[in-house]
């Protein structure tokens, strides 16, 4: 046959066509053999029971970092909404009350269902207050209103990576950031509520 | 025996076998399943449970019957409506009355009758046999033709082809096994075999006639039932589906359940040519009843001995990562408790039949060495049945698929010149064995 990649001759044996079959039988075999004695040897993670450690560079869910006296560490300096290639951060500022010459968001959305997780905005912000770095990768909701989150969530996330947008800001409708939630809150599944969590801290790097 | 007896003896063992090879699908698609997965390193199917009881993915079997009977069945515009219709029964058919041929049992005696545990007793059952398996092929060739689709067309042409060119090696390879036997019955080759492992047809001439006969039959099976590396018909990546690409819901699961069913069938024959049928290694008929007894208690103990084991591990996995990593609340927690309950039914039930052996209870009742023997054929057929299977998935998810200029020259070019010197080989040891009196 033509069709010999290696240019090599085949030797006889492998001619045969049966000796290299049952070699290969007996290799599959083997594999046979290990994965059933071997559970733990076998290569698929059983997903959402088991999970596999996230890489610490991993870009999952934003999160904003807070100072020490507990405000936010942005000073709505609007880099990141200019460099997100997705136009997905919306920000609205204003004076921060105690300190005039500060300025501070009012308002500050991320719509994950635009956002492509480039990381960009995480490199422009001059005060190191946006991170990626909760591991979140599962964003998923039952309204498309529930992945645009907000900053009490963003800021939530970083005491507790565990909180999940829609719950908290039903939970807390006088935390949600104004404009937030409709007027009639959308009807929440009390199980889903309910639902206990599983998800392993994040990786924190203050 | 009067005629409304027969016809109810007849009646019994055709349903007993529809049901056992309709029975073994759920056994072999699992098998195919879990043994592609663990020959792959993956753990296979597990999701479908019950209860939080999942059964390593057996249950997959019914959800994929649940899901088939209620989708759409959807006829596509332009098809022959008869033949398009008729195509998918073909196969299944074929297979469930082939194995009608294949005797699963020794004789036995009801009522002072003898009955034999084989549908048809015919005198040329190796000819029906093959006769049969030959005619699956018209269904894909009527599914590729009636589907008035170009994928399915080439796949039944290419099915056609196959089948034609591997018929010829099979049967040269069948004239080999009957100049051994000389004898076209099945139940009389599987007579002839006997006793111990060496009286079986693949070691008839030292295995000098019995290998190679085997290995050809076993590669002319191979493309017979479409299976890889021979599985062209149903190339996908050249032919989306091959022949049964416009079929869907149930008439999709016919198509599925011929191939499978064919597997089965197919093994059975094997096993009945060259792996002695229902023949127990080491005992004949006589043997059997004769060491009723004894024959129950190893039975029993093995039972137990492997059910022990699967207690074990089945307690065992609760340290496995994925059932650590389960919340309170779920309900396959329960699962290796309710696996290692299992399995200890089952040991109690090894020991059972052991105690039962020892104190020799099958021959304290009439029927009893008789019951034991039957049981033990029967066993020994199904085990040797499933394990012809298992070498089919084994093989199949081993070996990457032919080209099809290969296919055709590995049949006309390497295996009908093998068969027929095979025959030949075959006719000179038969003759030499009739000489000299060995073998
Ligand atoms: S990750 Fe990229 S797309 Fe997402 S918000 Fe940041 S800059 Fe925009
Ligand atoms: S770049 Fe940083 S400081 Fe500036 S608005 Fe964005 S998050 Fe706030």
């Amino acid at each position: 046959m033509p069709n010999r990649p290696t240019g090599r001759k085949r030797t006889l044996a492998e001619r045969t066509y049966l000796l290299p079959v049952l070699r290969d039988l007996a290799r599959t075999g083997a594999h046979l053999v290990r994965t059933v004695a071997r559970p733990e040897a076998r290569v698929t993670v059983e997903y959402p029971e088991v999970e596999k450690p996230m890489s610490p560079r991993f870009k999952g869910a934003h999160r904003l970092l807070l100072r020490d006296d507990g405000g936010p560490r942005c000073v709505a300096c609007m880099c990141c909404a200019m460099v997100c290639p997705a136009k997905c951060i919306t920000i609205v500022a204003r004076e921060d009350p105690e300190d005039p010459q500060e300025k501070v968001p009012v308002r500050f959305e991320i719509d994950l269902l635009r956002c492509i997780f480039c990381g960009y905005c995480v490199e422009a912000c001059p005060k190191d207050a946006i991170r990626m770095d909760t591991g979140i990768f599962e964003l998923n909701a039952f309204a498309r209103q529930d992945l645009v989150h907000g900053m009490a969530y963003l800021t939530n996330l970083a005491k507790d990576a565990r909180a999940e947008a829609a719950v908290f800001h039903r939970q807390h409708p006088e935390a949600a950031p104004p404009g937030f939630l409709p007027d009639e809150p959308l009807p929440v599944d009390p199980e889903i509520l309910a639902r206990p969590r599983r998800r392993v801290p994040p990786v924190t790097r203050e | 025996m009067s005629p409304g007896l027969q016809v109810l003896v007849v009646a019994a063992k055709i349903v007993f076998v529809l049901g056992f090879v309709l029975g073994l699908l759920p056994v072999v698609i699992w098998m195919e399943r879990k043994g592609a997965a663990f020959l792959q390193d993956r753990p296979g199917p597990n999701r479908a449970g019950v209860l939080g009881i999942r059964a390593s993915g057996a249950l997959h079997a019914v959800a994929d019957v649940i899901k088939l009977v209620f989708k759409e069945d959807v006829v596509p515009s332009g098809v022959e409506r008869g033949w398009w219709a008729l195509a998918p029964l073909v196969g299944l058919t074929t297979a469930l009355v082939t194995f009608g041929f294949v005797p699963f049992g020794d004789e036995i005696r009801i009522a002072g009758q003898s009955v034999r545990l084989q549908v048809v007793d015919a005198e040329g059952g190796a000819l029906f046999v093959l006769a049969f398996t030959s005619l699956s092929v018209y269904g894909t060739m009527l599914a590729g033709w009636a589907s008035n689709n170009k994928f399915s067309l080439l796949g039944g042409l290419r099915a056609s082809a196959q089948t034609v060119s591997y018929e010829l090696a099979m049967g040269l390879t069948f004239v080999s096994v009957l100049l051994v036997y000389g004898t076209l019955a099945l139940d009389r080759i599987v007579e002839a075999q006997a006793g111990a492992p060496w009286h079986w047809g693949v070691a008839q001439g030292f295995g000098i006639v019995g290998v190679p006969a085997f290995v050809l039959f076993f590669v002319a099976v191979f493309a017979e039932t479409n299976r890889v590396p021979f599985d062209l018909p149903e190339g996908e990546a050249e032919l989306v589906g091959g022949f049964h690409t416009e079929y869907s819901s149930l008439r999709f699961a016919l198509f599925f359940m011929g191939e499978y069913a064919a597997l089965v069938v197919s093994s059975a024959v094997v096993t009945t040519f060259f792996f002695g049928g229902w023949q127990v290694p080491f005992l004949d008929g006589t043997a059997l009843r004769l060491h009723a007894g004894a024959v129950l208690a190893a039975v029993g103990i093995a039972v137990g001995i492997g059910a022990s084991g699967g207690a074990v591990l089945a307690l065992r996995a609760r340290r496995r990562r994925f059932y650590r990593a389960l919340l309170p609340a779920d309900p396959r927690r329960r699962e290796p408790l309710f696996w290692a309950v299992v399995w200890t039914v089952a040991a109690l039930g090894g020991l059972g039949l052991a105690v039962a052996g020892l104190v020799d209870l099958p021959a304290r009742v009439p029927w009893g060495p008789g019951a034991v023997a039957i049981m033990a054929q029967f066993g020994a057929f199904t085990v040797k049945t499933l394990f012809g299977c298992w070498c089919f998935v084994w093989v199949r998810w081993t070996l990457p698929r032919f080209r099809y200029d290969q296919i055709m020259d590995l049949g006309w070019r390497r295996l009908v010149p093998l068969a027929l010197a095979l025959v030949g080989l075959t006719a000179v040891w038969v003759v030499a064995r009739e000489t000299w009196g060995g073998g």
